[in-house]
């Protein structure tokens, strides 16, 4: 546990010595303002319309803005991943500080553990920063704040998962923009699997569309807590994990 | 300290470590010594437990690599070829994070430091950016990185590649002057750095071992006699080179005067002399009570090339690692 954080400590203080991390939360911080703010834009017009018109619809800030607010996230998400996880091992195998970390006397589970946990962190943090919309949307209304809870919840599991699966294409290449660019294409390649299941009612579409990291956010969205999703995000980060530890220890037979 | 046998590594197509063995002392510095692409680097990663041997045992400390890792890595201070640094680093701060790594703790961490970095004199950049630092400063931030956790066992794997001369010989007399509180293997392509820095020589070619040998008797058996490079010149005008050659070959003690090349009224002779004979003195008598110039006398060095051939004693195969040691260095 201790050499976990050790590594933990160093990933983290590398993202927040470089410009990589601030970039990052910046970015993120500026688009989802722009979703807060065109979401919460749209749904006062709606609200303004109604009443005009005299027509009394049921408004819910929950359902109107938390959810598409959350599911967008998810979507953004998968475009910051990549260069949160491209230089984990990349940048360790091109320097040769591989060689330091793998000759110490500590288990390559817990190098790939505190790597993860800090990339998670970061990604955590990210999220974080748009706690600070959601204070007005508390401030002037009056959301249910466990549907939320539990969609930061979901986005952060979604998060972990892709985070592995990034961590695991770091380990096969030397280049970072290689690790990105492929983690880039395996993110978006896992989004849009979803919209097989739109069209196509087959079997085979359907486990396509079960496949999508898209689809199991939905549920967190809502602010139903589903096993089924947890046991899907789960798994992936296993998998991830478990592929970025066998990879690793090829590294060493080939190398 | 140190025992390997039958040590084999194999890739795909090739075989980089061929049933290698030898025994290292504790306290000793022992020097590895072969062109590039003999397999020095691939032997030191295995016994750093980088990676796993094809097959054979070697043992560090006691403990097998490949049943005990952790015991031998706690055990060894390692500096590969490129020092293993994160740029983004400060230099207190990467031996802090080495030396946490290595599994010290706060009060003693913090004395560690201070000696390493003591030690490998690299206290004035301590507070400076990894990436900001001179290469000689990389190396020695990369020896006070591998001797943090007072390792038995320090493996260097050619320390003073791309230094400048100054450089090399600061970097070599650190390496000495860690000899007695562990045990040293270092890597090198360079005959010369064996000879000052190491007291027994693993001369490994081909991933073979051919040789294990305390320096001494490599030189002597590599040499067999002493030779020296001689320069002499006239006052006026040129000189009759067979009147000086034989004006050599009186002197007490030397074997063989080979003339080499003349320039002008410039004389350049090989002289071989007797094992344990001191010539040079005599020599350089000679040659100014005879009233000639005595231009240069030096001792003709003798290369890792040359070194191999009368080891292997295969002149047909010498041209090549000639010529690869030369692309090396």
């Amino acid at each position: 546990m201790r050499n976990v954080l050790i590594i933990w400590r160093k990933e983290l203080r590398s993202y927040f010595v470089s410009p990589v991390a601030y970039l990052l939360l910046a970015m993120f911080a500026v688009i989802f303002g722009f979703f807060f703010w065109n979401i919460l834009g749209y749904f006062v017009f709606t609200s303004m319309e109604s009443q005009m018109r005299g027509e009394m619809f049921p408004m819910n800030v929950n359902e109107q803005v938390i959810r598409p607010l959350l599911s967008n996230v998810g979507v953004i998400g998968l475009f910051f991943i990549p260069m949160i996880t491209m230089r984990l091992f990349a940048e360790e195998k091109r320097s040769g500080t591989i060689e330091l970390l793998a000759t110490s006397p500590i288990r390559d589970g817990e190098i790939i553990l505190g790597k993860w946990l800090a990339a998670l962190t970061l990604y955590a943090g990210l999220l974080l920063l748009t706690a600070l919309n959601f204070v007005f949307l508390f401030k002037y209304g009056s959301p249910d704040w466990k549907p939320l809870a539990i969609g930061y919840l979901g986005l952060l599991l979604q998060a972990g998962a892709l985070l592995a699966i990034g961590m695991f294409i770091s380990t096969l290449t030397k280049n970072q923009i290689i690790a990105g660019a492929t983690t880039f294409g395996v993110c978006l390649l896992l989004w849009v699997l979803e919209w097989v299941g739109g069209y196509e009612t087959a079997t085979w579409a359907s486990v396509l569309s079960y496949m999508s990291v898209v689809t199991h956010i939905g549920s967190f969205s809502k602010g139903l807590l589903d096993s089924k999703d947890v046991v899907y995000y789960v798994t992936l980060i296993f998998l991830g994990i478990f592929f970025t530890a066998r990879s690793l220890e090829s590294l060493r037979w080939r190398s | 300290m140190i025992t390997v046998k039958e040590l084999t590594k194999r890739y795909a197509r090739n075989t980089a470590v061929d049933h290698i063995s030898f025994e290292i002392q504790k306290g000793q510095i022992v020097g590895f010594l072969g062109p590039n692409g003999a397999g020095k680097t691939t032997t030191m990663r295995m016994l750093t437990c980088f990676m796993p041997p094809t097959s054979g045992t070697a043992t560090v400390a006691g403990f097998d690599v490949l049943e005990e890792p952790m015991e031998v890595k706690k055990r060894i201070g390692y500096l590969p070829e490129t020092p293993p640094l994160y740029p983004e680093m400060r230099t207190g701060e990467y031996l802090e994070f080495v030396g946490r790594l290595k599994g010290l703790r706060k009060p003693e961490l913090e004395k560690r430091v201070d000696y390493v970095c003591e030690r490998c004199a690299v206290a004035d950049v301590r507070d400076k950016l990894i990436s900001k630092l001179s290469k000689g400063y990389r190396q020695r931030v990369g020896l006070a990185q591998a001797i943090i956790h007072n390792p038995d066992v320090l493996i260097l794997d050619e320390p003073t590649a791309g230094l400048d001369p100054k450089q090399i010989n600061e970097t070599r007399d650190l390496i000495k002057s860690l000899a007695g509180d562990h045990t040293i293997i270092l890597s090198t392509h360079i005959l010369p750095e064996v000879e000052q820095t190491c007291e027994q020589v693993i001369i490994i070619n081909k991933g073979k071992v051919i040789a294990t040998d305390s320096v001494n008797n490599l030189q002597s058996r590599a040499r067999g006699a002493e030779s020296v490079l001689i320069e002499v010149a006239g006052r006026n005008g040129s000189l009759d080179s067979a009147a000086i050659q034989s004006r050599l070959e009186k002197v007490s003690g030397v074997n063989k005067v080979v003339f080499k090349e003349k320039k002008e009224s410039r004389n350049v002779f090989e002289i071989e002399s007797g094992k344990g004979r001191l010539v040079r003195g005599d020599l350089a008598r000679a040659i100014v009570e005879a009233g000639w110039d005595l231009n240069e006398l030096r001792p003709s060095a003798m290369s890792l090339e040359e070194v191999f051939l009368q080891l292997t004693g295969q002149p047909e195969a010498a041209p090549k690692e000639a010529a690869a040691a030369k692309g090396a260095s």
